[in-house]
């Protein structure tokens, strides 16, 4: 089993940048139109968790989640979080000046951390 | 060989383009408090072209005084008042359309004979809809009792939020704009990230048309000013569109002030094709030809694009080949020639998106039957993001069946029959579009009825009257923008409860 997000050298780079400047973040996996389908990169606690939403695991020590209904259709692949060129299109921190973080995938098994614990935003067993 | 536009700024243009532009607030320009500015892009070369302000919180807050300082003016200018101000947007860009049509092309990469023929039509008759539509609206009133009435007037938000995508930057504006001023409210409005200058050179000829402080546009990225808009105490309703994450935020943002939001979001819809659309070799087959290579248009950045084709077993092999040749004669590249039909994608990010769910979809074991590829094309042309129209075959389970591509990339698959056609149509998280084609009525109508999505096309497809109201189901968002029922959403209810009885109640 892989587990269910990973992150590219870049990507944790940029995440370690971040965090130094800012404090920790989370991620959220977007759906849809527009800038949809792409990571959207938060201060940490700025997107309100929902009791179904799906944590998929941690990058660079950082929260990665999935809406759960999108979780169901998405299981067979892995995510990997990587650094693309452009400043990001929707309510996204960039990775970096002019750059923006993006989701490649592997069609693979692999295991998630679980849904999260009611209202606390947290796995509800250890990943 | 069309109509070949001159680039906006270039020598012969019809669209001029300044080196620097700042806010529109006030009706005046206004350059960001911070000082700031940020490189915008055109996509058709990728390079930059003029610079937009890269606005902040303190920028917002200047817009929405401006907004407030207009708002028990402009809310209390007669019915007649505000449709003619309406109207005169309205003919304004009429007067300009060929002007924002190419500056439209060039900004987002759509063709030129879409914002000729669609884009900035369909955005003046916007205005003219909620303008007779905010006079038609009429209230309420009950006879409670003999002596008692119940009055409901609709009573403007104020000042409103609106954030708007890049897919289509002057239309979502109409879109938005159009039924929040014909409610009587005032607008900051904040364009995309990728897209914000045909917006501004619209502002430039509104300047003087619209009273000042009644639309606001201010420019910069979406977690700074677009946080900044939707959680601020001073707005009344706050509108967006875009995809499905931002919408809950944006709900979020809305729940912190007791505000109502509508959310236009995003989709995968489905484009069913019954064997009865062969029957006979005639102008019904082209059109259902063209409906389904109808996902190409606007360069598939639609909400709505038609990215699943359901086509039933039977045909399957004879008219999928028909539309295979209609998509090999489609022609890309600069979107300033009226002969081109699909432009580049808007922006890099959404290139390399696209890109990875070409490779995701080869994993999962589509079959790539064109396309699939980065186009570079040469010149001046080399550094945009062409993306060859693409067709994968596959099954409704795969990744790239239930996520919005964004991309002229077209995801196809048959089914046996109406049951299952209808089964596949709805398994989606979405419900935003559909499509329907068979020279059935009352299998059309079944349909119609079956699927979950709040619009379903039948017998055509990406028609966007005014008067058509237009929202999702399912995750697709909540609000129907493109009706007068959007008048509903700008407006709240205030009831007069009025006794006409000298009688006390007799309690105390």
């Amino acid at each position: 089993m892989e587990p269910a997000v990973t992150a590219t050298q870049a990507a944790l780079d940029a995440i370690a940048c971040l965090v130094a400047q800012r404090g920790a973040v989370m991620f959220y996996q977007s759906g849809g139109c527009c800038d949809g389908s792409l990571p959207i990169c938060f201060d940490d606690g700025e997107f309100l968790l929902g009791d179904h939403d799906v944590l998929l695991g941690e990058v660079g020590g950082c929260r990665f989640y999935i809406d759960p209904r999108q979780y169901e259709v998405w299981k067979h692949t892995q995510l990997i979080l990587d650094v693309g060129e452009g400043e990001p299109e929707g309510f996204s921190l960039a990775a970096a000046e002019g750059k923006h973080f993006i989701i490649r995938s592997r069609v693979c098994a692999v295991g998630w951390a679980g849904p999260i614990a009611h209202g606390t935003g947290k796995p509800a067993r250890d990943p | 060989m069309g109509k070949v536009f001159e680039a906006p700024g270039r020598a012969g243009s019809i669209v001029t383009v300044k080196g620097r532009y700042e806010n529109f607030i006030g009706g005046e320009w206004v350059a960001p408090v911070k000082g700031h500015y940020m490189a915008n892009i055109s996509p058709v070369n990728g390079k930059p072209f003029c610079e937009v302000a890269r606005s902040t919180a303190e920028d917002v807050e200047l817009a929405l005084d401006a907004a407030h300082a207009a708002k028990d003016a402009w809310g209390g200018t007669s019915l007649a008042g505000r449709a003619a101000v309406l109207n005169r947007i309205a003919d304004t860009l009429e007067a300009n359309l060929e002007m924002l049509a190419v500056a439209e092309s060039w900004e987002n990469g759509k063709p030129v004979r879409e914002t000729l023929a669609a884009d900035i039509p369909l955005a003046v008759d916007h205005f003219r809809y909620f303008a007779g539509a905010t006079r038609a609206l009429e209230g309420t009133t009950t006879e409670i009792d003999q002596d008692t009435v119940a009055y409901h007037f609709h009573e403007p938000l104020g000042v409103v939020g609106q954030i708007i995508p890049f897919n289509f930057p002057l239309l979502m504006a109409a879109w938005k704009i159009a039924p929040a001023l014909a409610a009587g409210n005032c607008t900051v409005l904040k364009p995309a990230t990728p897209t914000p200058w045909s917006i501004l050179k619209l502002a430039e000829l509104l300047k003087g048309v619209v009273p000042p402080g009644v639309i606001n546009v201010i420019t910069g990225p979406g977690a700074e000013i677009g946080k900044a808009l939707a959680t601020s105490p001073r707005i009344g309703k706050i509108g967006f569109t875009g995809e499905t994450t931002t919408g809950r935020l944006i709900m979020q943002y809305a729940a912190q002030n007791l505000i109502p939001s509508t959310t236009e979001l995003g989709g995968k819809s489905p484009n069913i094709f019954f064997a009865d659309v062969m029957d006979q070799d005639d102008a019904f087959l082209d059109k259902a030809i063209e409906g389904l290579v109808l996902y190409a248009f606007n360069k598939g950045e639609v909400c709505t694009c038609p990215s699943r084709a359901l086509i039933q077993e039977s045909i399957y092999d004879k008219f999928m080949g028909r539309c295979l040749e209609r998509i090999s004669r489609i022609i890309q590249g600069n979107p300033l020639d009226t002969a081109t039909m699909l432009g580049p994608q808007v922006s890099a990010q959404q290139l390399e998106k696209i890109m990875s769910y070409v490779d995701i979809g080869a994993q999962e074991g589509a079959q790539c039957l064109i396309g699939g590829k980065r186009n570079l094309l040469k010149g001046d042309l080399a550094e945009g993001y062409y993306f060859q129209p693409t067709v994968l075959k596959g099954h409704n389970k795969m990744r790239v069946f239930q996520e919005e591509i964004f991309g002229p990339v077209l995801a196809v698959t048959t089914f046996k029959d109406e049951a299952e056609a209808l089964a596949m149509a709805n398994d989606t998280l979405y419900g935003l579009g559909a499509g329907v084609w068979t020279r059935n009525g009352n299998l059309a109508y079944r349909m119609g009825r079956a699927i979950k999505a709040g619009r379903v096309w039948t017998n055509c497809y990406h028609l966007y009257p005014a008067g058509a109201a237009f929202g999702g189901y399912k995750i697709s968002g909540v609000g129907r923008e493109n009706h007068q029922m959007m008048l509903e959403h700008y407006t709240q209810v205030k009831n007069l409860l009025v006794s006409y009885s000298p009688e006390p109640l007799g309690f105390f």
